[in-house]
C-alpha cells in the first residue's frame, strides 16, 4: 500500500441534481420501492411521480419539469411488461421524441431526458441508472449546458 | 423474505382495519359502475371546489424510526403547516396504528377536513388503510393521497439526513398540490373468477388446495415433480408433534383426491400468464406424450414452490469426507432405518453436529434458517431413543430453539447430548484421524475457551434453507425477490402473503425459511386472502379512468385510434362531433391522454393540473 504523502484535498460537495422520475404503479414503482427496501443509495435529488402507464405521460409535463428546475427527467418505463398496451414501448419512445423536440425548441439539451425499462424487481438497475444520470447531469452542469 | 429493519408493531390493529379492497391495479377487465348505494358510502358527492379553499390534513409518519431516524419529521411538518389549504399538520409515531387512524378521524370531524395527506411508507402497503380512515369519517376515499417517504426517501438516503429531510418536504408539498385538486370518485367493480392456481405440491400447496376447495373455490394444483409431497413427503417423524411426514402427505393427497374441485397436474409447469387480477389466463405445460399446454382461467395465484437445502462446497467444514453428511442426508438415514443407527454397515457410536453451516455468514447466506436448531435437537432425541449410548456433540454458535421448541433442547440435553459453543470466527475443523475415522477440533467457549478434539463416527452439517432458483417463473409472474433470493411479501406482518403483483400470493418456505407448521399456516393465509376477494365474485377497482372535456374536443379521432379497447367513440352533441369515453370500457392506462392535440383528455387522479402541481411541489424543498 502506498502511504499518503500529501494532505487530502477537501472537496466542496456538489449539489445533487434534481431528477424527476415518472414511474408506473405496477411495474417500475415496486422496483423503486425494492431499491429502498434494500437500502440502495442514490441521490436525494431524485423525486418520483407514479402513473398507471408510461404511455400516459404528456410531453408537456417533461418540458414543464425541466423549465421549472429539474435538471433531468427519467422515464422508468414499463417496456414490454406493460399490462395495458402491447405497444407501450413504442408509444413511450414517441413521447420522449416529442418531449426532446420541445426541449430543443426551448434551447434545452435533449440529453436531459432519459428512459429505461425498470421492472418490478429492477432495484439495483434503478439505483445504477439514477447514479449514472446524476453524474451525467453534473457533467452537463459543469459544462454550463442549458 | 422481507428485510424490514423494524416491525411497526401494530399489525393486528391496522391489519384488521383493512379489507378486501385493493390498491391500484393493471389491466381491468369487465369493469362496470359501482352498484347503487356506493355513493352514499363514499361520502360527499363529486363537485368542483376552489383548490384554495380546500381543508387538508397532513400526517407525517415516523414509522417507529424507519422514517424519523433519517428524516427530521418535525422539520417536514414545520415546512408545510402554513401551506395554502393545510389546516392540520402533524407527525405521529405510527400513522397506521389504531390510535393514529383515530386521531385522523377526529381531526377530519373537528376541522371539517376535505382532503387527507399521509406521508409514510409505500402506498402499496397502506392505501386501503387510509382510504378506510377517509371513508369512516365521511370523506370520499379518493380525497386521500399518500406519498412514500420511506422506501423512496428515508430507506434510500440513510447516509444523508439533510438531503432526505429536504426531499421529504418536497414530496409532501407535491402531494398537497395534488390533493388540492383531487375530486370525489366512486369505485368500479370487476367480476372475478372463483378459481385459484397453486404452484407447488408440497405441504404448503397441498394444504392451501384443500383449504381453497373447502371454502368453495376451484383449484388447479401444479407440481413440477412426478409426485406430490415435496420435502415433507420424504420425512419420517417431525417436530413438534411427531407427525410422520410421509403419512401426513399421504393423508393430504387422499384428501385432495376426495375433492373434485381440485385438479392436479404433476410433472407440469406454468409457462404463460396473461390477463390481470381477478381474471388471469394461465398456460400449464404437462409432460404427457406428446407434451401439451393446457389453458385455465383463475382469479388468484399462490406460489408455494418451497426451498432448496444449502449444499456445502467441497472441503467446507469437512464436506466431501466420508462420514460427513448434511442435515437432510442424516434425516434420511435416521428415517430410513430402525434400531441402533448404522452408517455404511458400521454402528454409529458417536457423532458431532456442526451448526450454522452456510448460515449467518457475513459474505454468504446472512440469514438464520430458524428451523435447523430445533430439527437437530429433535433428531438428536430420536437417535438417543434408539440407542442411549450414542455420544452426541452439538457444536453451535447460538441455539435458537424459539418458543416451545426450547423443550426439545432441554430434552436433548437430558438424554445426554453435549452442547459446545464455539466462537463465531473460529468454526470447528473436521479432519480424518490416523485410524481412518473423523476428528473434530473445536474451541469450547463455555469451559475457558479450551480446545477439544473429538473423535466421532459421523459429522452432521446442520445446513439451512436457501432460495430455490426458478428464473423463468420469477420473470413470468414478476415476483419480487429479496437480496437473499427468497420471494418478498409486501410486509411480513401486515400483508404477509401478498406480493406487489395484485392477486399473486406467496406461501411457505419460498418466502424464507419456515418449519412445516409455519408453512402450512402461511398456505392457509393465502387461502383466506384469495377467498376474501374471489368469494365475493367482484372486486372494487379504482375509478381512475379517462375523461374528455367536450368544450375543448374538436374530434380528430386520434384518441379513438390510440385506444385498443374500443372505449372511445365519436359522439354527436349539439351539432358538434366530440369524443365520448366509456367508463366501463376504459382501462385507465391514459394512453389516449398525450395523443390529444387539444389537451382535452385527462385521466382521473392524474389530471394535467394535478401532475403539474405535483411537479411544482416536488421542487419546493426549502425548510420553513
Amino acid at each position: 500500500m502506498t502511504a499518503l504523502t500529501a494532505p487530502v484535498e477537501e472537496k466542496t460537495p456538489v449539489p445533487a441534481p434534481r431528477i424527476l422520475v415518472f414511474s408506473t404503479n405496477n411495474i417500475s414503482d415496486p422496483g423503486i420501492d425494492l431499491a429502498g427496501s434494500a437500502h440502495l443509495h442514490y441521490s436525494p435529488g431524485v423525486r418520483v411521480i407514479s402513473m398507471p402507464c408510461t404511455s400516459g405521460i404528456r410531453p408537456s409535463w417533461i418540458l414543464h419539469a425541466i423549465k421549472q428546475g429539474f435538471e433531468g427527467v427519467f422515464i422508468a418505463s414499463d417496456g414490454d411488461e406493460c399490462a395495458y398496451l402491447p405497444d407501450c414501448a413504442k408509444r413511450a419512445s414517441r413521447i420522449i421524441a416529442e418531449a426532446q423536440t420541445m426541449l430543443k425548441a426551448e434551447g434545452l439539451l435533449p440529453q436531459r431526458i432519459k428512459m429505461a425499462a425498470i421492472c418490478s424487481v429492477c432495484a439495483e438497475n434503478f439505483a445504477k441508472h439514477m447514479n449514472q444520470f446524476s453524474e451525467a447531469l453534473i457533467t452537463l452542469r459543469t459544462a454550463g449546458a442549458k | 423474505m422481507s428485510e424490514h429493519r423494524q416491525d411497526p408493531a401494530l399489525a393486528p390493529a391496522s391489519a384488521g382495519r383493512g379489507g378486501a379492497e385493493d390498491a391500484p391495479r393493471a389491466q381491468l377487465d369487465g369493469r362496470e359502475q359501482a352498484p347503487g348505494g356506493a355513493s352514499e358510502r363514499m361520502g360527499r358527492p363529486s363537485e368542483s371546489r376552489d383548490p384554495k379553499a380546500r381543508r387538508i390534513g397532513v400526517y407525517v409518519c415516523h414509522c417507529g424510526g424507519n422514517i424519523s431516524d433519517y428524516v427530521d419529521v418535525q422539520a417536514v411538518v414545520d415546512a408545510v403547516k402554513d401551506e395554502q389549504s393545510v389546516v392540520v399538520a402533524k407527525h405521529m409515531m405510527f400513522a397506521c396504528s389504531d390510535a393514529g387512524q383515530q386521531e385522523m378521524e377526529d381531526d377530519i370531524a373537528a376541522s371539517d377536513l376535505d382532503g387527507l395527506v399521509v406521508a409514510s411508507c409505500s402506498p402499496k402497503l397502506h392505501v386501503v388503510t387510509f382510504r378506510g380512515v377517509a371513508k369512516r369519517s365521511g370523506m370520499n376515499p379518493y380525497e386521500y393521497n399518500q406519498t412514500n417517504i420511506r422506501e423512496q426517501c428515508s430507506w434510500t438516503h440513510t447516509d444523508d439526513r439533510d438531503g432526505a429531510t429536504h426531499k421529504a418536504i418536497a414530496l409532501v408539498r407535491g402531494v398537497i398540490g395534488r390533493t388540492r385538486l383531487s375530486e370525489a370518485l366512486e369505485p368500479l367493480v370487476v367480476e372475478t373468477t372463483q378459481k385459484a392456481l397453486i404452484i407447488g405440491g408440497g405441504v404448503t400447496g397441498l394444504r392451501a388446495a384443500i383449504g381453497m376447495a373447502d371454502i368453495g373455490l376451484g383449484v388447479f394444483l401444479v407440481e413440477r415433480e412426478p409426485e406430490l409431497g415435496g420435502w415433507v413427503g420424504k420425512f419420517g417423524p417431525m417436530f413438534p408433534h411427531e407427525r410422520d411426514g410421509r403419512e401426513l402427505i399421504a393423508q393430504m393427497v387422499a384428501d385432495v383426491k376426495k375433492r373434485p374441485s381440485i385438479k392436479v397436474f404433476t410433472g407440469a409447469e406454468v409457462v404463460t400468464k396473461g390477463g390481470s387480477f381477478g381474471n388471469y389466463q394461465i398456460g400449464i405445460r404437462v409432460s404427457n406424450d406428446p407434451p401439451e399446454t393446457i389453458s385455465v382461467e383463475v382469479g388468484s395465484i399462490v406460489v408455494a414452490t418451497g426451498f432448496d437445502a444449502y449444499q456445502p462446497a467441497e472441503g467446507e467444514l469437512g464436506a466431501g469426507l466420508p462420514g460427513v453428511l448434511s442435515l437432510p442426508e442424516f434425516k434420511e438415514l435416521v428415517d430410513g432405518s430402525k434400531g441402533p443407527l448404522r452408517y455404511n454397515g458400521r454402528p454409529v457410536r458417536s457423532l458431532a453436529y456442526i451448526y450454522c453451516v452456510g448460515s449467518r455468514q457475513p459474505d454468504g447466506n446472512e440469514w438464520c434458517s430458524r428451523y435447523c436448531c430445533s430439527a437437530t435437537a429433535h433428531i438428536s432425541i430420536k437417535v438417543s431413543e434408539r440407542d442411549p449410548k450414542v455420544r452426541q456433540y452439538h457444536l453451535y454458535r447460538d441455539i435458537r430453539t424459539y418458543g416451545n421448541f426450547e423443550l426439545l433442547y432441554t430434552e436433548a440435553r437430558k438424554q445426554g447430548a453435549v452442547y459446545v459453543k464455539f466462537p463465531d470466527d473460529a468454526p470447528p475443523v473436521v479432519a480424518m484421524d490416523k485410524g481412518g475415522g473423523l476428528a473434530v477440533t473445536v474451541r469450547d467457549l463455555l469451559s475457558g475457551d479450551e480446545e477439544l478434539e473429538i473423535p466421532v463416527d459421523l459429522v452432521v452439517q446442520v445446513t439451512g434453507m436457501v432460495a430455490r432458483k426458478n428464473d423463468a417463473m420469477v420473470g413470468m409472474l414478476k415476483l419480487p425477490l429479496g437480496r437473499d433470493g427468497f420471494f418478498n411479501e409486501i410486509h411480513p406482518k401486515l400483508r404477509p402473503v401478498e406480493t406487489m403483483v395484485d392477486g399473486v400470493l406467496i406461501a411457505g418456505a419460498c418466502q424464507g425459511p419456515k418449519s412445516s407448521a409455519e408453512s402450512v399456516a402461511s398456505g392457509l393465509a393465502a387461502v383466506t386472502q384469495s377467498a376474501s376477494v374471489l368469494k365475493k365474485g367482484v372486486a372494487e377497482l379504482d375509478p381512475l379512468v379517462a375523461t374528455v372535456d367536450i368544450d375543448r374536443c374538436t374530434w380528430c379521432g386520434k384518441c379513438e385510434n390510440a385506444c385498443p379497447y374500443g372505449a372511445i367513440e365519436k359522439l354527436s352533441l349539439n351539432g358538434r362531433e366530440v369524443a365520448s369515453i366509456s367508463e366501463a370500457g376504459c382501462k385507465g392506462c391514459g394512453g389516449c391522454v398525450p395523443m390529444c392535440p387539444e389537451n382535452a383528455i385527462d385521466l382521473r387522479g392524474y389530471t394535467d393540473l394535478q401532475i403539474t402541481a405535483m411537479i411544482d411541489g416536488l421542487l419546493e424543498e426549502a425548510i420553513a
